[in-house]
């Protein structure tokens, strides 16, 4: 790629990017600016107090994490005791009264090792579960979509009656309102008389079966990561499609005449012609994943148990609705350079992929 | 089994594929539109079948002339187009130009300009709410009173306040980065041989080039703009300009009016549809790189 | 020359006089019969005397606190604006609205019940029209089919007996989730809708004596007996977890609604005379409803003060309020207004609800801590329904709230001291 413009029309420069570079920082880096100066107070939504500065407590309370262990409950003749779902073990008062350097922690996680259980306790247990949801989510929805996307496209790009048709009715999730969408989507995944266990039951002949899509812990973020690739996949579609558009087609005609077939054809011509797309797809695809919110909103309001809190959920509960500035600007901050750190990651591992 | 005959049965599974894709994707919306003609209670009558999913005997226009009546929905339509087609117009401009400098021109702090575009593709718009909030609160805005040039404090309930801020889009610079990186330097150095400067080339030569990419970005574009939802609620507070999004949580309330809702979105939802198709011919199956190319 | 500059001057100033003075007022956008009524108001106000015209802004109630808050974050409030009652504290406390003490005449305020008042540090803050209660609606006809009594003023269902209703309902087999909790509203309804049950077993949100402590209020024995009672009703599939409706009761797939009297016009007129209202269960100290609905409050740096309450005086004028209860059909605030409507007069078929408010209403706590309290309590019965421990799920709305109430230096009403300075 050359370059030959730069040094010689300095003007030209600024005349180009001029406009967007003013526009990006007046009302995308100032205001992320002051939010992250927001960090460092304890400003409120609504409050007739002065904001204060308090350094970095907003810090502190977001990131301090202390692991412990906790022994499980002994009768009085030293046994251990059991109830229907195994060992008993203290509650988490008893466990803090015993335990006083955990004041203000609360669980982020436990889990059983041998007849002890190990508690990664935080004094936001809500944001370590957030992060862990929101890359988990990420995770899902990526080779979904990307891959919905992908296949999509290579179907509408060939030259056939009802292009345009297909075409639309792939993009029509696009372009309806998150809100309504994850309504209707709610709708269908009623556990007892939605569309799909009803399909489901339909299938495999049980009239019982059918999960509680929403209301399980286990699988409500999975039915979010569906219904996200569903409403996202034929935006991916159409930027495949500008992709496939710009492969020239002598390179087809040229491994056709080669030998070719299909499926090498798309292998030696379509994806290495791809490949920028796909970089780009999975990349874009990724961080908006990462900016979750208006499903989590409507159809679980991060639950249930906190199995679909995604971290800029988290935020603007945090920030809004309870109305605390400060700390909802700290987890966005924290959260913007943990995603900056990834997307940094994933560019040196490309550009070593490249090589 | 001759040729012609051949191709079309090779082409049948296909064909089946993508109608069971088809019905997948448009399942959700079926409910919508259908749900737009029916009696709230014809709705929810049977929600397991897919008579949900298809009008009923009953349907009837009343939902649509019920959300007509309840809100000054031509208005909020208006606004929209009015703040989607400026966004899309004024935001191709500002993108593209600043993907061109990225892309084809050399100047000091190029990198770090881009590595900080590409950082802001991960700001979710919440973050920034509140700050942008006290921002446009406090700037001024022209306004012409008797013919005098005077001066207004802040840019709450206007439709510039939902214009101006969404301009300069990342994801769009980003897109217009990537198709420009692909153009052959040869073009280039033919423009410069004619004389032509970067304005020429920009727009005489790549711009009217870049069918696709434009393409996306409109529909990128039109669609963020249409969609807005948290930022009016924040800075308008009238009728006046009022965009289609909020309008739709007028029907929320004590008592849902389903069908009205449905009616809603399903009004709100085929401007969008109709800027796809109208935009989505530039996608030709065709061997459209290939003037570049040569 | 001077007397002539005199009486132009004059003759101007009458003209400026004589055009009334807008005031700006937003609502809430209900998009129904209420706004209807609501306009019908505004215009006989205005119609009514000619120094003041009050023009209306509606704003959609999904979207009403985040607008309203955005506003006040810059100064664009307008001269009088609707509330929901419980956040009138927290705005009172930002310094958003004024007290209303000195501004409206006691005779109009006295006969106002608990639910058409917004009070913060013993000063009225907000006005409101109507009140709405908390009820079970039953079908007699089905109550009957299923051998269940049907509760009353007098005889209130228990909680236990509530619970063992629903059991032998549910194995009788004809219902799948016999007890409809209004599960696909959320918001502030599951605080309004849940936290009398708290309140009826002797617990509460919050102490009220100085609003500062929770714990042991909302985590205490009584708590937690409600909370289990809560847990199981979903552990043993008596109420649906994530319903896909609210029409569950109408459609007759459950057979006992618990909702707020805002469905009683629709049910009445649906299911006629087979309509039965019962009150809410009992959890050892009576059945308890929620109080107060959306009020009408007067912002701070509202420049015409006393056009503002004449309005508001309107507004809470017998009737006006009659005439809101009647194209509404919630229930009036003063008795003096109810005696005016068919409904709510004594004798008529709405009085119930009426009896209820006087008998149970407990209005939610007077703090600028509610909108914490609200998050946090809600969350605490998200984590319920999802099978969380109850007693980790109650510390933890406690921790929540209590850490609010702290970080916020206790919510101390810092424009009461500056008034006391001055």
């Amino acid at each position: 790629m050359k370059t030959i413009l730069g040094r010689d029309h300095p003007l030209a420069v600024s005349g180009f990017a001029g406009p967007a570079l003013i526009l990006f920082g007046v009302f995308v880096l100032l205001p992320l600016l002051l939010a992250a100066a927001a960090t460092f107070t304890n400003h409120r939504l609504v409050s007739p107090e002065p904001t204060g500065y308090v350094g970095l407590d907003n810090y502190t309370r977001l990131l301090a994490l202390q692991v412990t262990t906790v022994a499980p409950l002994r009768d009085a003749a030293g046994d251990l005791q059991r109830d229907e779902e195994g060992l008993r073990y203290p509650t988490w008062r008893q466990v803090r009264q015993a335990q006083p350097e955990l004041a203000g922690y609360r669980p982020a996680w436990q889990f059983e090792l041998g007849q002890r259980r190990v508690v990664l306790a935080a004094t936001d247990p809500l944001f370590y579960r957030s992060l862990i949801n929101t890359f988990l989510f990420a995770l899902l929805v990526l080779p979904l979509q990307c891959g919905v996307a992908l296949g999509l496209a290579l179907l509408v790009n060939q030259r056939m009656a009802g292009r345009i048709f297909f075409r639309t009715v792939y993009f029509a999730p696009v372009v309806t309102s998150m809100v309504v969408a994850s309504i209707v989507w709610s709708f269908m995944l009623n556990t007892d008389r939605g569309l799909i266990n009803e399909l489901l039951r339909a299938l495999i002949g049980n009239p019982d079966a059918g999960p509680d899509w929403l209301g399980e812990s286990s699988h409500a973020l999975l039915a979010i990561a569906i219904m996200s690739a569903w409403q996202g996949a034929g935006f991916q579609m159409l930027i495949f499609l500008a992709g496939l558009q710009s492969i020239s087609s002598e390179l087809y005609e040229a491994a056709t005449l080669m030998g070719a077939n299909a499926w090498q054809r798309f292998i030696h011509v379509t994806l290495p012609g791809l490949r920028n797309t796909i970089v780009f797809v999975l990349v874009s695809t990724m961080l908006m994943a990462f900016g979750l919110f208006t499903q989590v909103d409507v159809m679980t309001s991060g639950g249930p148990l906190d199995s679909t809190t995604t971290v800029v959920y988290h935020a603007v509960r945090s920030g809004f609705r309870q109305q605390d500035i400060g700390y909802g600007s700290t987890i966005t901050v924290v959260f913007f350079g943990i995603v900056l750190l990834v997307s940094l990651l994933q560019r040196m591992l490309l550009a070593k992929g490249a090589k | 089994m001759t040729q012609p005959i051949r191709r079309t049965l090779l082409r049948l599974p296909i064909l089946l594929g993508m109608c069971g894709l088809g019905v997948v994707f448009a399942t959700p919306l079926l409910f919508m539109f259908a749900a737009s003609f029916k009696h709230d209670d014809a709705i929810f009558a049977n929600l397991a079948s897919w008579t949900s999913y298809v009008p009923d005997a009953g349907w009837s226009l009343a939902n649509y002339t019920a959300i007509f009546e309840r809100s000054n929905l031509p208005l909020f339509l208006l606004n929209s187009t009015i703040i989607a087609t400026l966004v899309v117009v004024g935001g191709i401009l500002v993108n593209s130009m600043l993907a061109f400098s990225l892309s084809r021109m050399r100047w000091r702090g190029r990198g770090a300009v881009l590595s900080v575009v590409v950082a802001m593709l991960v700001i979710p718009f919440e973050v920034i709410a509140i700050p942008l909030l006290s921002l446009v609160a406090r700037l001024p805005w022209p306004g012409f009173e008797a013919g005098v040039l005077t001066w207004q404090m802040g840019w709450f309930n206007s439709l510039h306040v939902q214009i101006i801020p969404f301009l300069a889009n990342a994801f769009c610079v980003f897109l217009f980065y990537q198709f420009f990186r692909d153009i052959p330097p040869e073009l280039d150095e033919a423009a410069k041989m004619d004389g032509a400067g970067p304005w020429a080339l920009f727009f005489r030569i790549i711009l009217p080039n870049s069918g696709p990419v434009i393409a996306t970005a409109a529909i990128v574009l039109f669609i963020a703009a249409w969609n807005q939802y948290l930022w009016p609620i924040m800075v308008v507070q009238g009728e006046a300009a009022r965009p289609v999004q909020p309008g739709i949580q007028q029907f929320f309330g004590r008592s849902n009016s389903w069908g009205q809702i449905m009616a809603y979105a399903s009004i709100v939802t085929l401007p969008v549809l109709a800027v796809f198709l109208a935009f989505q011919r530039q996608f030709v199956a065709s061997v459209a790189g290939a003037g570049i190319k040569g | 020359m001077k007397p002539v500059l005199l009486s132009l001057l004059a003759m101007l100033a009458c003209q400026a006089q004589a055009a009334p003075v807008e005031i700006k007022a937003w609502r809430h956008d209900t998009g129904d019969a209420e706004m209807v009524a609501s306009g019908q108001m505004v215009a006989r106000f205005n119609r009514s005397q000619d120094r003041w015209k009050v023009v209306v802004e509606s704003i959609p109630q999904g979207s009403y606190t985040e607008s309203v808050t955005a506003a006040s974050l810059v100064g664009h409030l307008p001269c009088v604006m609707t509330i929901d009652q419980p956040a009138v504290p927290n705005f009172a406390w930002a310094g958003n609205i004024r007290p209303l003490d000195d501004l409206l005449p006691a005779a109009v305020v006295a006969p106002l019940l608990p639910g058409g008042r917004g009070v913060y540090d013993e000063r009225l803050y907000s006005v409101g029209q109507f009140d709405v209660v908390l009820a079970l609606f039953a079908r007699r006809s089905a109550l009957a089919r299923e051998g269940v009594r049907v509760a009353t003023i007098e005889q209130p269902y228990t909680a236990q007996e509530l619970h063992d209703i629903v059991v032998k309902v549910k194995n009788a087999g004809r219902y799948r989730f016999p007890l409809d909790l209004n599960g696909k509203a959320k918001g502030e309804w599951v605080s309004y809708g849940f936290s009398p049950w708290f309140q009826s077993a002797g617990a509460d949100l919050i102490d009220r004596v100085d609003y500062r402590r929770v714990d042991g209020v909302l985590n205490g024995a009584p708590a937690l007996d409600v909370a289990r009672y809560y847990a199981r009703l979903f552990k043993e599939r008596l109420a649906e977890r994530n319903p896909a409706d609210e029409k569950g009761f109408e459609q007759g797939r459950s057979l006992i609604q618990y909702t707020g009297s805002w469905k009683a016009r629709d049910y009445a007129e649906r299911f006629g005379d087979d309509l039965v209202v019962m009150p809410p269960p009992d959890f050892g100290h009576g059945p308890r409803v929620g109080a107060a609905s959306w009020q009408w409050a007067i912002a701070r740096n509202c420049r015409h003060p006393e056009g503002a309450a004449a309005f508001l005086a309107h507004v809470l004028s017998a009737p006006e309020m009659a005439a809101m209860s009647r194209a509404t059909g919630l229930i009036p605030v003063t008795g003096e207004a109810a005696a005016l409507t068919e409904r709510y007069r004594p004798g008529g078929d709405g009085r119930v609800y009426f009896d209820f408010a006087a008998r149970y209403a407990v209005p939610r706590p007077a703090t600028p801590a509610y909108p914490a309290i609200s998050a946090a309590f809600e969350k605490a019965m998200s984590d319920l329904r999802g099978g969380k421990d109850p007693d980790e799920a109650m510390d933890e709305a406690v921790e929540a709230i209590e850490y609010d109430i702290a970080r916020n230096n206790g919510y101390r009403n810092i424009h009461a001291r500056e008034a006391a300075s001055k």
